[in-house]
């Protein structure tokens, strides 16, 4: 499957994104025009505080840019309400974070099925997606536990099968290996490939690993001070690792 | 969000800070106790003085005379001196003055007559549920053989209901028309040592039977006065029925008159009260000898009434002195009284002086409710509280569920959901609260009141509207408590509480 080819998922035109600080005036973002194609897989790359994160987070549209323009399948995310933003985030776009972000009173079950609950999803089809989402991310066995009660990888793969129980078209993962230790951030990076693979999924995958990147993403996009400073470089690629 | 999901999630968060909720709950329920139990308090008293008043027969009652009677109304209720010399004398004085020249004054438009005729036109108003005439006599009364005067008063059948007999030794009349007699305490006293033991007893009643002469058959029901005229004295020990022995018809009107006949009746004791038992205007409260109402009529002994009118001259027709109509409820009685003086007799009610005390309660209940509210006021500030530390302590969630896809109005609506649940299961607590209050009070209430040796009484109404109106007033608070903190939690920046740890 090559990259870019179907079209563009997403793409930000000039988007910046600023936060004044008192007298100082923070770009975040600063003018970044970027372009991920439909099931591509790319790699966000850059230093702590180079606007990663603020830049996934206007994709996610938890956030709206300062300047510039956001669209996601040809929608741009600037005109539409904020119910229309809420709809996006919960079945366009799928989220993972570094810190997995489970909600700790629920049980694996209640926490992947709460997206369907959000986008009014019949309740006799909730139980089979669920299982089918934690199946997918070898989870199937711990329906009835608590985020506490599972190990640091295994919160990741629910976080995961969380965020593809609405079978989103984009998956956004915000150093989702950041928490974890080598061996079990590759199981979480190898199961982004799969789901990339098998499902077609856009992927954008924030990291300031440079070699996780290499190794999984199609293409790495680098960020510094806000702005991109290389991109479209598919870097060493090797996407088929 | 579907509402039964947005519950589900409610009561979900709600169960899981246990302990903080539960003492925001408890907060609600201790404020919709207290409003519960002053309400209830409230009504309660309320209901207990109408309950009182209903049964003294003052409020729901029309007192009807005959406007050729309404000068003498007032001195009626002042009479029972008058009424202890009638029976013993049967000779005419002269007709005073004044009252033929009222007669005289209203003789250019006749006054209707309160007779039998009148008695079933007034039965059939609406809402009426009884006519009786006040029957009340003092004349001799006999027990193993020594003589004592006393006050015979009939009482109808409805008084047994008046809350004058729930205390009474022994029974209340077995049926309207039973030879059957109840003491009033002070008098059982007179007769015996041991009141307890006269029950069952007979005792002799001497009176004076009122017979008609010169009447057409038609008249022999009138009951309270009888004709003008000298009145003829014949004597009779038989204590028989009325009308055995009916005078020689006179077809001359002027020279029909009343002949008062002393008959013995035996009655036996079926009852002693303690209290005064009253009954309509110018009750029955002297009465000592009780008698049901019928079997009073059916003695037809002489009563006050029948010297004044003999007095009056205007006896010539048979009437009734007054009747007493009693409505189904003190409601009514206005319209009843203003129907019956449609009809052409003078009416009295004692409604005013009832509607001044129900403005009183009104306000009473307004203040227990005011206080009451001012408990719910502080409850409501715990939920906003805990609401406001909730979105605090769930900042993360709230983001969470915002990256995932909930709008505004669905935290929105979770946070409002979950200050409902509060307010229902805090209501429904406080209710049940309030209840177990109101049983504590009524109890420690009748614990004194059987101290004082009085009957016990339920000062507490807990009525079906009045919980549900307390669970719904509690969820409306508490939703008015939990807008602010929901308007809060929609408007979290979802970034920002995602960074927040
Ligand atoms: N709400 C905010 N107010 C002010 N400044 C902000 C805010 N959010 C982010 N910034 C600033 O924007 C810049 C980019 O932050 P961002 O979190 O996007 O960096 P990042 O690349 O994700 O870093 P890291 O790898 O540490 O997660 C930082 O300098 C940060 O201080
Ligand atoms: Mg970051």
């Amino acid at each position: 499957m090559m990259p870019t080819n179907g079209g563009a998922a997403l793409r930000t035109e000039r988007v910046t994104r600023q936060y004044q600080m008192g007298a100082a005036l923070i770009r975040a973002v600063d003018e970044v025009s970027l372009e991920v194609g439909a099931a591509e897989f790319l790699a966000l790359l850059g230093s702590s505080g180079s606007g990663k994160s603020t830049l996934l987070n206007l994709m996610a549209g938890l956030d709206r840019p300062t300047s510039g323009a956001i669209l996601a399948h040809d929608r741009n995310l600037a005109e539409m309400n904020a119910l229309e933003l809420a709809r996006y985030r919960n079945r366009t776009v799928g989220m993972v974070f570094q810190a997995f972000n489970l909600l700790p009173r629920m049980t694996l079950e209640e926490n992947v099925e709460l997206p369907l609950r959000l986008a009014e999803v019949e309740r006799g089809e909730r139980g089979g997606r669920v299982r089918e989402a934690l199946e997918r991310v070898h989870l199937e066995k711990r329906l009835s536990h608590r985020p506490s009660e599972l190990s640091g990888g295994e919160q990741q793969r629910a976080a995961l099968a969380r965020a593809l129980v609405n079978r989103p078209t984009i998956l956004l993962a915000d150093e989702p290996t950041g928490n974890l230790d080598s061996t079990t951030g590759l199981e979480i990076m190898n199961l982004l490939q799969e789901i990339n693979r098998s499902l077609g999924m856009t992927i954008v995958l924030v990291t300031h690993e440079r070699p996780l990147a290499e190794r999984f993403a199609h293409r790495i996009a680098e960020l510094a001070d806000g702005k991109l400073v290389s991109s479209g470089s598919k870097g060493v690629s090797g996407g088929q690792a | 969000m579907k509402s039964g999901d947005l519950t589900e999630l409610a009561v979900r968060n709600l169960r899981e800070a246990a302990l903080r909720n539960s003492l925001t709950t408890l907060g609600i329920a201790v404020g919709v106790a207290s409003l519960v139990a002053m309400l209830s308090l409230g009504v309660g008293l309320q209901q207990l003085a109408n309950r009182r008043l209903a049964r003294s027969g003052l409020f729901d009652t029309v007192f009807v005379t005959s406007r050729a009677n309404f000068p003498g109304f007032g001195r009626r209720s002042s009479r029972s001196s008058l009424s202890s010399s009638s029976n013993t004398s049967s000779s005419a004085s002269q007709p005073s003055n004044s009252s033929s020249d009222f007669e005289n004054s209203t003789k250019d438009r006749e006054p209707r007559r309160l007779d039998d005729a009148a008695r079933r036109e007034l039965e059939h108003l609406p809402h009426v549920v009884e006519v009786f005439p006040q029957i009340r006599f003092v004349t001799e009364v006999r027990y193993n053989g020594n003589p004592l005067t006393a006050m015979v008063a009939a009482i109808p059948d409805s008084a047994r209901g008046s809350g004058s007999f729930d205390n009474i030794q022994g029974s209340f009349f077995s049926s309207p028309t039973a030879d059957e007699a109840i003491l009033q305490m002070e008098f059982a006293k007179d007769l015996s040592d041991q009141p307890s033991s006269l029950l069952g007893k007979d005792l002799v009643l001497r009176y004076a039977e009122r017979r008609v002469i010169g009447m057409a058959t038609g008249a022999q029901d009138a009951e309270g006065q009888g004709a003008g005229g000298a009145g003829k004295v014949s004597h009779s020990s038989s204590g028989g029925g009325p009308g055995k022995t009916l005078a020689a018809a006179d077809p001359a009107p002027e020279n029909q008159g009343i002949s008062i006949v002393p008959r013995d009746k035996t009655l036996r004791i079926v009852g002693i009260v303690d209290t005064e038992p009253a009954a309509g205007f110018g009750g029955l409260g002297s009465g000592r000898v009780l008698i049901p109402l019928k079997l009073g009529e059916a003695l037809r002994a002489a009563q006050g009434n029948d010297l004044r009118d003999i007095l009056r001259g205007s006896g010539t027709r048979p009437g009734y002195a007054n009747l007493t109509v009693r409505a189904e409820s003190p409601s009514q009685v206005q319209a009843l009284e203003s129907a019956i003086k449609k009809m052409g007799f003078a009416a009295f009610s004692l409604l005013d002086a009832s509607e001044g005390l129900r403005t009183v309660f009104k306000i009473f209940d307004l203040l227990l409710g005011i206080f009451g509210s001012l408990a719910l006021a502080v409850a409501m500030l715990g939920i906003v509280n805990t609401l406001v530390m909730a979105i605090l302590e769930r900042r993360r969630e709230i983001g969470i569920l915002k990256a995932l896809g909930a709008a505004d109005r669905d935290v929105k609506q979770l946070f409002f959901l979950e200050a409902g649940v509060m307010g229902l299961l805090g209501g429904t607590l406080g209710v049940g609260l309030g209840w177990l209050i109101g049983r504590a009070v009524t109890a420690g209430t009748n614990l004194y009141l059987r101290r004082q040796e009085l009957p016990p009484t339920d000062v507490f109404a807990v009525t079906w509207w009045l919980l549900l109106g307390a669970i719904i007033f509690s969820i409306a608070v508490s939703l008015g408590a939990g807008l602010y903190p929901a308007s809060r939690a929609a408007k979290l920046n979802p970034v920002e509480a995602l960074r927040y740890e």
